[in-house]
């Protein structure tokens, strides 16, 4: 019997798990996926959590439900991956593989900035990329008189790069709702350039933040938060006063990829973009926010990756070449507000666009642009995410690579943002 | 995009001014861009420019944090280097893309 090992219960790994399950003979190949934790997050429900929209239980079960039958599953911590031999050491016990599947995805690391984690960490500074921040969050916000809220990008890559947007959109649509929008004054500060760095983007959307009256502040590396004074500093001294930070503290990769000497300095591993190959050993292969491939490192990528990667290890298990197939496709809705979204379609080099999803011409989703039908397309996706995605069931008519029908190419770029 | 004429040579641009095809860089290029931006270059800026382009050509991806772990400057020699937004003015300058994000 072969080993096929999947490190990591999360979105990637549990894609895997099942999509390789029904594809591998049982009576030639094993498969075991190890994950220390219990539950498993729908993560996207993060952004709703701390605005009410989104209960505890609408975001989290109990992990193994979603590993099929004939996988083994290992709750137990992973301490190092020894790629030299083949093996893998945990809390208490060492597993063998002949292909192993990395899918640690990645975390956040507040104690890498200056006085986050300090005497105002989850008091009036908090992450909502964990349960735990988001939920702490909620609690806050309940409660919340005003004042100046500031949401912020420490610096890039992160997780879902769109949910810090997303979430300023929410908070004015939510204090509107309460009645104190007037109290509240919200500011956007980023290490890019703007808060749409596309130019197609920042041509389309550029009036959100105008209509929102949401601040912007580009161009800002926070060096450290000065706890006493309630700002956030730059490495130039521009110092952001703030009653409420609302952080996304630096993103990186989980510690047993450092100390498996595998990634890069943000603990991301070195993948071929193409393949999803790890670029150091033909037998691991790497998914999700785990890679160091220059795409967002959102599960909707994952889910696409997941298909691709699949037909490569049936590949490599039977000695052919390897499908260049990945092409970075992300499909993701972005919440406006007021019960609206947009919906993006794009890929490593082509920009989103205008046009309809997912079928030419009709639609019903609106690409780029805001619409009703895209928040509903928003809120259904927890349903697909729990009983399609995970399973490996595919998503009807949309394709693991992006496709150019549909696709209106109208938006002149123009940098008056 | 649109062709550009930089210190007597044509290049295609990006709407910004970023340089679309990053081998059409040359030093001479390099010290028109910075002036533009008001920046004189100094063989430390070369050093930092130089780095940018090599991790450009291996597409990986740039960062403030990963510029100052490369052993050439710490972030705020870097800073001082190229005031007010190091990634973007040093990214025009080196010739290579705009740092962007998914939107």
């Amino acid at each position: 019997m072969k080993n096929l090992l999947i490190l990591g219960a999360g979105t990637s790994g549990t894609m895997m798990a099942n999509h390789l399950r029904s594809k591998l003979y049982l009576n030639k190949w094993n498969i075991t996926i190890v994950d220390q934790y219990k539950t498993h997050y729908y993560q996207p429900g993060f952004l709703f959590l701390p605005f009410d929209t989104y209960t505890e239980n609408q975001v989290k079960k109990v992990g193994k439900k979603f590993i099929p039958m004939g996988v083994n599953y290992i709750q137990k911590k992973i301490e190092k991956i020894l790629p030299e031999e083949n093996k893998v050491v945990l809390e208490d016990e060492t597993l063998n593989y002949d292909v192993l599947i990395v899918a640690t995805g990645s975390k956040i690391a507040p104690e890498e900035t200056e006085g986050l984690v300090g005497p105002l960490w989850k008091k009036d500074i908090f992450d909502f990329y964990t349960y735990e921040g988001s939920l702490a969050l909620r609690n806050k916000l309940r409660t919340w008189e005003g004042g100046k809220l500031v949401v912020h990008i420490t610096e890039m890559p992160i997780k879902c790069p769109v949910a810090p947007l997303e979430f300023a959109f929410l908070a004015d649509s939510y204090f509107r709702k309460k009645g104190m929008r007037d109290k509240v004054d919200i500011s956007y500060v980023t290490p890019l350039t703007g808060a749409f760095t596309k130019p197609t983007c920042s041509t389309a959307l550029a009036y959100l933040l105008k209509e929102k009256d949401i601040h912007l502040q580009s161009d800002f590396a926070i060096e450290h938060v000065d706890n006493d004074k309630k700002e956030i500093v730059d490495y130039e001294d521009r110092r952001i006063p703030f009653d409420l930070l609302v952080t996304i503290p630096t993103n990186m990769g989980d510690e047993v990829i450092e100390k498996s000497g595998l990634g890069d300095d943000l603990n991301f591993i070195p993948t071929d973009h193409n393949t999803l190959q790890s670029k150091a050993h033909e037998n691991i292969f790497v998914i999700g926010d785990a890679t160091n491939v220059p795409a967002s490192k959102a599960g909707s990528v994952a889910h696409f990756q997941a298909e691709t990667l699949t037909d490569n290890i049936l590949l490599y298990i039977d000695g052919y070449p390897l499908k260049k197939e990945f092409d970075g496709h992300a499909n993701c809705f972005i919440e406006t507000g007021n019960n609206k979204a947009l919906l993006i379609d794009f890929n490593y080099v082509t920009e989103p666009v205008h046009g309809k999803f997912p079928f030419a011409k009709i639609g019903p989703l609106q690409l780029l642009k805001e619409s009703v039908f895209n928040h509903w397309g928003k809120l259904a996706f927890r349903w697909i995410y729990w009983n399609m995605l995970l399973k490996g069931i595919a998503i009807p008519f949309v394709s693991r690579n992006m496709s150019f029908k549909g696709k209106v190419f109208d938006i002149k770029p123009d940098n008056k943002q | 995009m649109s062709v550009k004429t930089i210190a007597g040579v044509a290049v295609n641009v990006s709407e910004e001014g970023y340089l679309e095809d990053m081998s059409q860089w040359n030093e001479e290029i390099a010290n028109e861009i910075a002036k533009e931006v008001g920046i004189e270059l100094t063989p430390k800026h070369f050093e930092v420019l130089n780095y940018l382009r090599d991790k450009t050509a291996a597409k990986e991806s740039l960062t403030i944090r990963g510029v100052g772990k490369s052993g050439i400057v710490n972030i705020k020699e870097l800073y001082g280097l190229f005031p007010k937004g190091p990634l973007k003015f040093s990214s025009k300058i080196a010739g290579i893309p705009k740092p962007t994000s998914c939107i």
